[in-house]
């Protein structure tokens, strides 16, 4: 009889259902995949070795670019870690927009991840509905940042401006008449905070769509339901953080359970899972949606009524007033001293970590007393989600793979930094 | 009423005494420095015993402190030049620990920690790569960020920021070639170490 051998296949990485850029080497009995040797890196900008040649304030947009979803929450690691070692707390009123971007990022990132997971296992229309909302968010990102996708807007004491009062309105074109126009701006009418208590109205019949189209649908089920399951040793054992751990049925949410800037003050859920299979991390995914819009919620309702500072008011962290430094000399001497050299942070390290949307995003910093990190260390969800996929995929068909590899959702920027 | 990090690093100097170098608590987080020979012992009794139930490993990362302190690189430096930083998570206790190990300059080696905590696969392979730090033990350590050939450990303190080489398609030859780089370092905005106390802050 002849021998059977099992064949090599190499996987990506050019490939939609990578994701990005992940080149996969398979070794496969069959359609059967027994080992799977993830090569990452190809994304590598080598962030961290950068971030070690600038002042800290120069490195808050290369955090937006790591997990390039949900950049906020990528900054906001970062800028509590240089807090921590500062001692520092920003005002109350920036703690609440903190948060609230913080949800908002959770719910951009969430809607991508089910619309491409869904996308690579075979359903196109969620897609298209999850890029409906993704756009009204990204407006709220543009309305106080000016950019739509890589914000920079927190800083190491507070965020960089208060929200706006008014909304950018859409114009006319030969593409768009009056009447379009008009029907378009009848959210924009009010201040940032109306346009998002807008969207949180209508947020949650919008993921009821996304789970009429899903939750109950046969092919979906037949093709997440027992899939990749981990179980809960296991995931902690692998590291896994996030939704990744609790989809296993581990109640762990750095929000509840260390909780950072004003979630203990907030009233919200955590859902958890129990089989630890790609359907029960969907479900824990689309529930964190509708409590981090919940979580929106009662922010618009506090900062609604709470005017104040956004950042703290010690100008060697925080640059003044540009209507001060015209007539006060101070103020431009600070003004100068922090873009110039930028503020020394004293000896020391600290490790600080956010929920992020996919996991625990960990930021670990070391200061030997200069005005740029000695050493940064980005702890990724992602990174540590990926060296996992070995075991997950471990007797599953290809077909598979493409399901685990969306339901690890899996950005590139933050595991090859 | 001693806080829980001080209870927890009480804890950690009686169970391994003669294994820890300094035990520090800084802005609210333990540090413990850990023998080198000592590490896997030290990394399994925090893993199974009760007062710490460390299940996770959150995060290896390899540091180089051969220009900590100083604007520019020394021409001679006597202290250990290498670390490994481990930083552990304990979801029953809600704790959090970093261990530090320093390693030889020569030949940074340091045990593996992976049968312990198997989420140290890629960290430690990523330490390798950027830092050229030796896991022994571990089953597969292979370079993971950089490029299949790259030369050197990019994260060292002497490694250049821009890299010594770039790559570029060669018309000629018809393929894609590594050459020197060409483009200069530059430094924007120099690098300043203040004395403790400055601007009115100490840590």
């Amino acid at each position: 009889m002849a021998e059977i051998r099992n064949y090599t296949m190499n996987f990506g990485p050019q490939h939609p259902a990578t994701h990005g850029v992940l080149r996969l080497v398979l070794e496969l009995d069959g359609e059967v995949i027994e080992r799977a040797d993830p090569h990452i890196g190809l994304l590598h900008r080598g962030t961290e070795k950068l971030a070690e040649s600038k002042p800290y304030n120069q490195s808050i947009g290369y955090m937006d670019r790591l997990d390039y979803v949900s950049m906020m929450a990528n900054e906001h690691g970062y800028v509590l870690a240089i807090e921590k070692l500062l001692g520092i707390e920003p005002p109350e009123r920036a703690q609440y927009i903190r948060v609230m971007f913080d949800e908002i990022t959770r719910i951009l990132n969430h809607l991508l991840w089910l619309g491409t997971h869904a996308l690579d296992v075979g359903a196109m229309t969620v897609f298209l509905y999850a890029f409906r909302e993704r756009e009204d968010l990204m407006d709220c990102y543009e309305a106080v940042s000016g950019a739509r996708l890589h914000a920079t807007y927190y800083r190491p004491g507070g965020v960089y401006r208060d929200l706006p009062d008014s909304m950018p309105q859409h114009e006319t074109s030969k593409w768009h008449s009056e009447k379009d126009v008009a029907r378009m701006n009848s959210n924009r009418q009010g201040s940032l905070l109306d346009f998002i208590w807008d969207f949180t109205e209508r947020f949650p019949s919008h993921v009821d769509e996304y789970e009429t189209l899903l939750t109950d649908n046969r092919i979906w089920k037949q093709r997440t339901v027992g899939i990749g399951v981990v179980e809960p040793d296991r995931a902690l054992q692998l590291g896994l953080t996030g939704p990744m751990l609790r989809g296993s049925g581990v109640e762990w949410d750095l929000r509840k359970k260390q909780p950072y800037e004003v979630y203990n003050k907030l009233d919200f859920d955590i859902p958890i899972g129990t089989h630890g299979d790609c359907y029960d991390r969907y479900l824990v995914r689309i529930e964190e949606m509708r409590q981090s819009n919940d979580i929106i919620r009662q922010c618009v309702q506090w900062l609604q009524k709470n005017p104040g500072l956004v950042i703290v008011e010690d100008h060697k962290l925080a640059p003044p007033k540009r209507e001060v430094m015209k007539r006060d000399m101070e103020a431009l001497i600070h003004h100068f001293k922090l873009f110039t050299e930028g503020y020394c942070i004293p000896k020391g390290e600290a490790y600080a970590a956010v929920e992020h949307p996919k996991g625990e995003f960990g930021v670990y910093i070391i200061s030997d007393g200069g005005n740029k990190p000695y050493r940064v260390k980005v702890r990724a969800p992602g990174f540590a989600h990926l060296s996992s996929l070995d075991e997950m995929v471990k007797g599953h068909m290809i077909a598979d793979l493409v399901a685990i590899i969306g339901t690890q959702d899996i950005v590139f920027g933050e595991i090859d930094r | 009423m001693p806080t829980s990090i001080e209870l927890l690093a009480a804890h950690a100097k009686e169970k391994f005494e003669a294994a820890i170098e300094v035990c520090l608590i800084n802005r609210g987080e333990l540090t413990l420095e850990i023998k080198r020979s000592e590490l896997l012992q030290v990394c399994r009794t925090l893993r199974d015993d009760d007062g710490f139930k460390f299940e996770q490993l959150i995060d290896v990362c390899g540091v180089d402190y051969l220009s900590y302190g100083h604007v520019e690189i020394p021409a001679e430096t006597s202290r250990a030049r290498y670390a490994s930083v481990y930083h552990l998570l304990s979801i029953a206790h809600n704790q959090r620990v970093r261990l530090r190990v320093f390693l030889d300059n020569k030949l940074p080696v340091v045990d593996s920690v992976i049968d312990i905590w198997n989420s140290a696969n890629w960290f430690e392979r990523e330490a390798f790569d950027l830092f050229g730090i030796v896991y022994e033990g571990h089953p597969d350590l292979r370079r993971i960020l950089t490029d299949y050939g790259f030369v050197g450990h990019p994260f060292r303190k002497d490694f250049p920021l821009i890299g010594h080489v770039e790559m570029r398609y060669d018309a000629d030859r018809g393929r894609v070639i590594y050459q020197p780089v060409t483009i200069e370092p530059r430094v924007l905005v120099p690098r300043v170490i203040r004395e403790e106390g400055y601007g009115g802050r100490d840590s």
